[in-house]
């Protein structure tokens, strides 16, 4: 009974990091420029799909890693320069429907270079189940958990202590403000997107060897990512990694004790009811809309 | 004899729909033909909602797959006539799309778009596992469609159907913008305080659009459904909703004849991707990035500006 609890929560905590690590990238973006990046998901799958090709080719797996991410990083900075940045004065839907197309542009690509098979990648620490208390954890589960730790703690650092992550913070409150101290608005959107699919890779990479990994897992992802953000309240860095973690635990446990093959529609289930009753998001400001 | 500007365009509209069939060679194209007139007609519905009111869907394809199972639920497994089946699901479509939009369209207009987009998930997934109602993924097939104790069948009857359901919504459309109701829309569009200053009210306007936009959708799901005879879970997930507000916005926002040109886009391209076997994907990427960077108004008004200008 508590054994079985203690393990969907362990699971549940695992996807849960992916979900706050792809939450923490749609803040970023969001904070920098109120755009919806609905292309966020598919950094996760290219960050999963080029390091296991880097693997097969023979790349070192830590070698691979790092080059994943950094493919991914480049990836979502010629998104924000090529489609994003020409287009800044559009309207809301239609920067949305940019990011969608985006979104396809680099899901198509991974298909057409890579296929349409499914491929996992070796995991980090060996396989051999660790048992906690009568459950058991994956080795790459306690990597996913301490990667995630870790990038927490960065990102706080990054933006609490850096003058390059307070500029950001800044456009964010206000970009007109901003910019008049001399901040590069334009700059720091840019860095946004770079940092947003960063991070995003990171999970797809950590995460690629308990779950498959193929062309099309983005979307999903991306969704569920994006819900979180939302539960925590779109722009809050701690509420996205907290909506990401109550959302996996969650999914977990309607999989195990609910119905697993409406596991998929939880998430999208609590974003309504979220809406209904705490529109905010749990952990949003209250905010007041300027004329 | 003079006509009113903004009833040259039906005019047009009308011509195009009657020559049609004189240019139209054999049953692909009109099988062509009749589904770009019945995308068009919900694109126009959502363009009301997006293009005038500047609120954003991502799952009107939940609405159409509610219309297009409800009416071959009923009509399939309870043997309604097709003629009782589609109204009543169009009511409950309505009624479910009241319920979820009432609440959240006192909100900013981003949740609308994530609101949507979640119920639009929780339907395609609903169907997609109610095997015993739906057929589960593998789609069900759908009675054909009866009016009046006539069976409609064959395409230039389906085509007439369509084009003509299509036509009046575009007048409907036309007229509607024009009068107080579509000015108050965009006012709530360019700013939702100075409308409200001026005595709209917002959230009930905002929640009619929803409602109607999601009613033309069903209804067209429906009858999507008895014209092709097949229906799967596809018509209703996140990329359908996706290509529908793409009709709109690639044709151009708030324009009704920009959402024909969109749906005639979108529903003629796969046609033709489909011999880049594998490449389909990236390529309507590309298309639907490039033409909305380089034309962000979309192609209908991004044309008008440009005749005018030339004009002037």
């Amino acid at each position: 009974m508590f054994v079985e609890l203690l393990q969907f929560l362990l699971s549940g905590v695992t996807i849960g990091s992916i979900y706050a690590l792809v939450a923490l990238g749609f803040s970023i973006v969001f904070n920098a420029s109120g755009v919806i990046n609905f292309a966020q998901g598919e950094f996760v799958m290219l960050g999963g799909v080029a390091a296991v090709t880097l693997v097969e080719a023979g790349v070192s797996l830590p070698f691979a890693v790092m080059l994943a991410v950094a493919i991914a990083g480049v990836v979502g900075l010629l998104v924000e320069k090529l489609a994003i940045e020409p287009a800044k004065d559009a309207d809301e839907v239609t920067l949305i429907i940019i990011t969608i197309g985006a979104s396809l542009t680099i899901r198509g690509m991974v298909q057409v270079l890579f296929g349409k098979g499914a491929h996992v990648l070796p995991s980090f620490g060996g396989d051999k189940p660790l048992r906690v208390l009568g459950a058991t954890i994956l080795p790459q589960s306690l990597w996913v958990l301490g990667t995630t730790l870790s990038v927490v703690l960065m990102l706080a650092g990054f933006f609490g202590k850096t003058l390059l992550g307070k500029a950001m913070l800044a456009t964010s409150f206000n970009k007109l403000a901003a910019q008049l101290v001399g901040i590069n608005a334009n700059f720091v959107l840019f860095l946004a997107f770079g940092l947003s699919a960063v991070l995003g890779a990171l999970g797809g990479v950590i995460i690629a060897p308990i779950t498959y990994t193929s062309y099309d897992v983005g979307l999903m992802l991306g969704l569920k990512g994006f819900i979180a953000g939302t539960l925590g309240g779109l722009g809050s860095g701690y509420g996205a990694t907290v909506g990401g973690l109550l959302l996996g635990v969650l999914e977990a446990l309607t999989a195990g004790y609910v119905s697993s093959a409406y596991k998929d529609a939880l998430p999208f289930v609590l974003v309504l009811f979220i809406l209904f009753f705490f529109p905010r998001g749990l952990f949003g400001a209250s905010l007041t809309e300027r004329v | 004899m003079t006509i009113e500007p903004r009833f040259r365009g039906l005019l047009v509209l009308g011509v195009v729909v009657l020559l049609l069939p004189f240019a139209l060679p054999n049953s692909f194209y009109y099988d062509v033909a009749i589904r770009i007139a019945i995308n068009a007609t919900i694109a126009i519905g959502m363009n009301l909602l997006i293009g005038y009111t500047g609120q954003i869907s991502l799952g009107h394809a939940g609405f159409l797959g509610l219309g297009a199972y409800g009416s071959g639920i009923l009509t399939a497994r309870f043997g309604w006539p097709s003629m009782l089946a589609l109204p009543v699901t169009a009511i409950g479509t309505g009624l479910l799309a009241y319920l979820v939009a009432r609440p959240i369209l006192r909100l900013k207009r981003h949740y609308l778009a994530i609101a949507t987009l979640g119920f639009g998930i929780i339907i395609n997934i609903v169907i997609g596992n109610e095997a015993a109602y739906t057929g589960g993924p593998d789609g069900m097939a759908v009675a054909s469609l009866s009016l009046f104790g006539v069976e409609v069948t064959g395409e230039r009857v389906w085509y007439g159907l369509a084009a003509g359901v299509l036509v009046f919504v575009a007048w409907m459309m036309v007229n509607l913008v024009n009068a107080p109701m579509g000015r108050a829309l965009q006012a709530i569009h360019g700013s939702e305080i100075a409308a409200r200053v001026a005595g709209i009210d917002v959230a009930g306007l905002k929640v009619r659009v929803v409602v109607f936009s999601a009613v033309l959708a069903s209804v067209m799901g429906g009858l999507g459904a008895h014209y092709s005879g097949f229906i799967s879970p596809a018509s209703s997930d996140f990329m359908h909703s996706i290509e529908l507000v793409t009709m709109v916005v690639v044709g151009g926002m708030a324009s009704v004849y920009g959402s024909i040109v969109g749906a005639a886009i979108l529903t003629v391209l796969p046609q033709v991707l489909g011999r880049f076997e594998g490449w389909e994907t990236m390529v309507f990427g590309l298309i639907l990035t490039l033409s909305l960077m380089f034309m962000p108004r979309g192609i209908v008004p991004t044309l008008r500006l440009r005749l005018v200008r030339s004009e002037a």
